[in-house]
């Protein structure tokens, strides 16, 4: 065998390390072994690409200097990074993701363009467009995550004609350059309309829709490095490619389909923006009803069961610590405290278990939509915190409704639901929500951690002795 | 690329992103955000040729690209393995129940 031999088995090694990893991720008590799994993966092939050829000693300097510096910028943001920040956290990635493969993508192609077929030319130029159209893109999601961007969406008309048109011209370039590669300008102005495409693509994109394109970014990352894997002839990216962009495909489809909407809806629909116009309209509100930090603690205190769904709400209060510790005192009670999460509370996949287990919340007590929606009967007391169209029953009635036909956590069909909000503004979307003039349903206003901190007390009872 | 080569290659993509549905279709709500950290870290596997690129460092053009690639996916690598790690640590079984006792004297206070 000779040294290239050896390093594809090292490279194959790391593959089937790969593997493990995704699949030791199908258990919270084996994961930690799955980042280990990827980690001697990953090890083993990059000592054993130290040994490729013709590497030379000035470029082990360069690819030392580079490591560090990546190294220097990766620890903290792996080490710093709140847990609250980790939808942002995560699209910086992909823009770095989408950034590494564009460029050696570019670097590819000058230096073995004479060589390509048709057919390398074509993948290669789909791959440059890819990487940075996550480039931009990702880092447009980022901004709007950080809310360095306006989360609002932004729309014009006839926004959808120049985003087609954008991606048109990118794509026709690709083609052109397929038959005249030996044109240097083309690749670069694939690259600028690559970038202009990302920018567009997010402008329109509302807060509510984040997990689902920062979903769809994971997969596009995860095609461009299988699509670089297909130029290069590197097995081991196609396989890594691939399984990151299955990854990102699936959860891409979780999130529509826990919106019921389409791809092309979520990105060409520009959803938050039509909903302006729909809350704009006097609607007939109906009456609601309001209760006190006491009432609802006294209720919650007697209570069987008591189900708190999270959503986006208590991310931005930071309430998640107030709202384990109400969970505990509740418990001390003898109440069964469970959290009900739906898949898209939150800005991306899984965002609210990542908080709720950042405060020390068993993850038992974490319930997905699909096992906790048959036990709302039998659930004495919803605290609904931070959280608004996926508790709205209109979804499940109402054809009218923007959201008509989202699957939604059941939480009307319990026995009382406190609702805890700032005010009766309409929600992210701008939907009116039904379940706030539910007669089962009484509204707490005020700031979520405040109110969970204050239904603590109460439960507890220390409050008592100081108020009374 | 010669057709052998390319039919190779769609042979290896097809089946891992099959592998790869199968498995990451087991996998939990709960964990989907270490999911998606992980598969970033593990995607930044664009390192190896990243480092090729840049170690022969055939043009000073290539250099530069490749330097960056090297930043960008080191960047990602590092990072997307420690915070994984960081978040997974978190997610704890229920073991006894926790006293809430610093926390309970903020709010009455």
């Amino acid at each position: 065998m000779d040294r290239m031999n050896w390093i594809q088995l090292a490279y194959l090694v790391a593959a089937l390390g790969f593997a493990f990893s995704l699949k030791w991720m199908s258990q919270a008590s084996t994961a930690r072994r799955g980042v280990l799994a990827g980690e001697i993966g990953f090890g083993i092939a990059i000592v054993a690409t130290l040994f490729w050829p013709d590497i030379t000693s000035e470029g082990y300097i360069l690819i030392a200097v580079a490591f560090l510096i990546g190294s220097a910028i990766g620890v903290p943001l792996g080490l710093l990074v709140p847990m609250t920040a980790m939808p942002q956290r995560i699209a910086l990635s992909h823009a770095f993701g989408g950034l590494a493969v564009g460029m050696v993508g570019i670097a590819d192609f000058y230096l073995r363009r004479e060589g390509f077929t048709n057919f390398d030319l074509l993948v290669i130029g789909i791959e440059i467009t890819l990487g940075f159209l996550v480039f931009t893109g990702s880092l447009m999601a980022a901004g709007k995550l950080q809310e360095w961007l306006p989360q609002r969406p932004i729309v014009y008309a006839g926004q959808n004609i120049v985003n087609f048109l954008v991606l048109g011209a990118a794509l026709a370039l690709v083609i052109y350059q397929m038959f005249e590669p030996d044109q240097n300008w083309v690749v670069p102005a694939i690259v600028v309309l690559g970038m202009v495409f990302g920018v567009f693509l997010i402008i329109p994109i509302g807060g509510a829709d984040m997990p689902t394109v920062i979903a769809l970014l994971n997969a596009y990352a995860g095609l461009s490095a299988a699509a670089l894997g297909f130029v290069l002839g590197s097995d081991l990216l196609i396989v890594a490619g691939a399984l990151d962009g299955a990854s990102g495909l699936i959860l891409a489809i979780i999130m529509c389909r826990a919106m019921n909407r389409s791809f092309s809806n979520v990105l060409f629909g520009a959803f938050g923006a039509t909903d302006e116009v729909g809350s704009g309209e006097a609607h007939e509100q109906g009456t609601y009803r309001t209760a006190s930090v006491d009432e609802a603690a006294d209720l919650m205190k007697i209570a069987h069961s008591v189900v708190i769904v999270p959503g986006y709400g208590m991310a931005v209060a930071q309430a998640q610590h107030k709202v384990r510790e109400l969970a505990d005192a509740l418990e001390k009670e003898g109440v069964e405290v469970r959290f009900a999460i739906h898949p898209v509370a939150g800005r991306m996949p899984g965002h609210m278990n990542v908080l709720l287990a950042e405060a020390n919340v068993p993850y038992e007590q974490l319930l997905d939509m699909d096992e906790i929606n048959s036990d709302f009967p039998q659930t004495d007391v919803v605290l609904v915190l931070g959280a608004n169209d996926v508790v709205n029953p209109a979804a499940r009635h109402d054809k009218s409704s923007p959201i008509y036909g989202m699957p939604i956590l059941d939480v009307d069909k319990a026995q009382t639901v406190f609702v805890v909000k700032r005010s009766m503004r309409a929600g992210f979307a701008g939907i009116e929500n039904e379940l706030f003039f539910n007669e089962k349903t009484q509204m707490v206003f005020g700031d979520a951690k405040q109110v969970v901190a204050d239904l603590t007390t109460e439960v507890t009872g220390q409050r008592d002795a100081i108020s009374l | 690329m010669s057709t052998d080569v390319i039919i190779t290659s769609l042979f290896i993509f097809s089946l891992a992103a099959f592998v790869g549905f199968e498995v990451i279709r087991r996998i939990p709500k709960l964990l989907h955000t270490p999911l998606m950290a992980l598969t970033n870290a593990l995607s930044s596997i664009a390192l190896v040729v990243s480092i090729v690129i840049l170690g022969q460092g055939e043009t000073t053009y290539a250099q530069v690209l490749g330097f960056i690639a090297v930043v960008a996916s080191s960047i990602n690598m590092v990072g997307g393995f420690i915070i994984t790690d960081r978040m997974l640590k978190m997610f704890k079984p229920r073991e006894r129940v926790v006293k809430p006792a610093a926390g309970s004297e903020d709010g009455a206070a």
